[in-house]
């Protein structure tokens, strides 16, 4: 089990950099995050988008904001764990929580920042009506082992890197390999593309462009896809799994579900300190809201920065917090 | 026309048309439209056509500027895609499009 001061859930901008103003307060804090990478949005969304609104920076790449902020943590020597979604919390004592993630990891702290943004990024689902039914019976939204396909017939949808890529990986493994997309022209990498073209022509993979996938059809397990092309009547293509990759979009997840007030997808809380309803937790950065909240990368610095003190106070209500500037005392990390 | 200000009809998932004012002079698009009027428009990434959460479809004849690449490429990650969608933070808020009626595309399943 691992224990620390401040569990953050949320290794993006803002988790980032409470760390920074929480080691000025000597308090250890330890991510997590459903991503494999710290970042957040700015690493998963638009990492070579420039952002304009850091004061000090006239322009900085998000990717690079990501970089410096993890090189000005690095003092303090936060814990990270990464690939790993915030699933369960229970109060275990009178001042400490216990956080278990999707892959069983527990980690204990008295205090817990829900730095999440937008939540956690998970996989886009079709809204084919009735898709949920045949999730796990033929429908993956993520290949974890390309071996399941052998010798079956799978049906990938999307247009961007990974649809591309796992249908040249499951043209070897696979009996059949059909590709729909809703245009002619795909977005992956270049050679990807020039594969995927030369595996079409070679009758290695079905590529079915100006093409949707709008149905589905089996008796509890999947075993045809209704395929609509250039708006004419669909029709029935027999498979034994369909593969819809369109990329990742966030959903406030399991957060939604620890008790806390929410409104209109946001966590309340107050703009003293940023706590929510219950005791001990904070949120701060996209994922709060108040009067007048604007979601900026910089009014979450400064909810951090205020969260933290409380969070002292709270964890240690006998002692004095004495306030220090950076250029008076310098940063001082943890050994 | 009021000076600066334009009518744009959008119906939503439901079929409920609302009629709605756009100021042209505010650097506004219809992603940023809908929102103000607490339409169900998520408009995840702010309007760098960066996700695909404010798709619609264009339901009137207005000629609008053609979608760029990457436009397209994120309708490529948006679902029911028709010749006439677009996302909402591409399509800019300018006296050209007054009378324009677009439909919420629908979002992905739960």
């Amino acid at each position: 089990m691992i224990h620390t001061d401040i569990l953050i859930i949320g290794a993006g901008p803002v988790g980032l950099f409470t760390v920074f103003e929480a080691g000025l307060l000597k308090l250890k804090c330890h991510l997590v995050d459903s991503l494999g990478q710290p970042g957040g949005q700015l690493t998963e969304i638009y990492p070579k988008k420039p952002i304009y609104d850091i004061p000090g920076y006239p322009s900085v790449l998000a990717g690079d904001l990501v970089d410096n902020l993890m090189k000005q943590i690095e003092p303090f020597k936060p814990g990270f764990t990464l690939g790993e979604r915030a699933e369960k919390l229970e109060k275990i004592d009178d001042k400490l929580y216990k956080l278990t993630t999707s892959k069983g990891t527990e980690i204990c702290a008295p205090v817990i920042a829900i730095a999440g943004g937008l939540g956690c990024f998970e996989p886009r689902k079709p809204p084919i009506d009735n898709i949920d039914t045949y999730e796990d019976k033929g429908v993956d939204y993520i290949i974890k082992d390309p071996e399941k396909y052998r010798g079956k017939k799978v049906l990938v949808a999307g247009g961007g890197d990974s649809a591309l890529d796992w249908s040249i990986i499951l043209a070897d493994i696979a009996d059949e390999v059909a590709l729909v997309h809703r245009r002619t022209s795909f977005r992956g990498a270049l050679d990807s593309v020039e594969k995927v073209m030369e595996l079409a022509h070679s009758g290695k993979i079905n590529l079915i462009t100006n093409a949707q996938a709008v149905g589905l059809g089996g008796n509890g397990v999947l075993k045809e896809i209704m395929i609509e092309e250039d708006g004419k009547e669909p029709y029935s293509y027999k498979v034994d799994h369909f593969i819809p990759l369109f990329g990742l979009a966030p959903k406030l997840g399991p957060i939604g579900e620890w008790g806390l007030e929410i409104k209109d997808n946001a966590i309340v809380v107050d703009t003293l300190d940023y706590s929510t309803n219950v005791l001990g937790i904070y949120a701060i950065g996209d994922i709060n809201t108040y009067p007048g909240k604007l979601k900026l990368i910089l009014c979450g610095f400064h909810e951090g920065t205020l969260m933290v003190q409380s969070a002292f106070k709270y964890i240690y209500p006998d002692q004095k917090l004495s306030f220090k500037y950076t250029t008076v005392a310098g940063v001082n990390g943890f050994e | 026309m009021e000076d600066n200000i334009i009518n744009v009809t959008v119906v939503d998932r439901e079929g409920i048309e609302h009629p709605l004012l756009a100021p042209t002079d505010m650097a506004m698009n219809m992603m940023e439209v809908c929102k103000s009027y607490d339409l169900p428009v998520e408009g995840t990434c702010g309007g760098m056509a960066l996700c695909a959460s404010c798709h619609m479809y264009i339901l009137s004849d207005h000629t609008l500027s053609e979608a760029s690449e990457d436009e397209e490429n994120m309708l490529d990650q948006a679902f029911f895609v028709k010749s006439n969608s677009r996302l909402g933070c591409q399509i800019k808020i300018s006296e050209e499009i007054d009378g324009l009626r677009v439909q919420l595309a629908p979002v992905g399943a739960e």
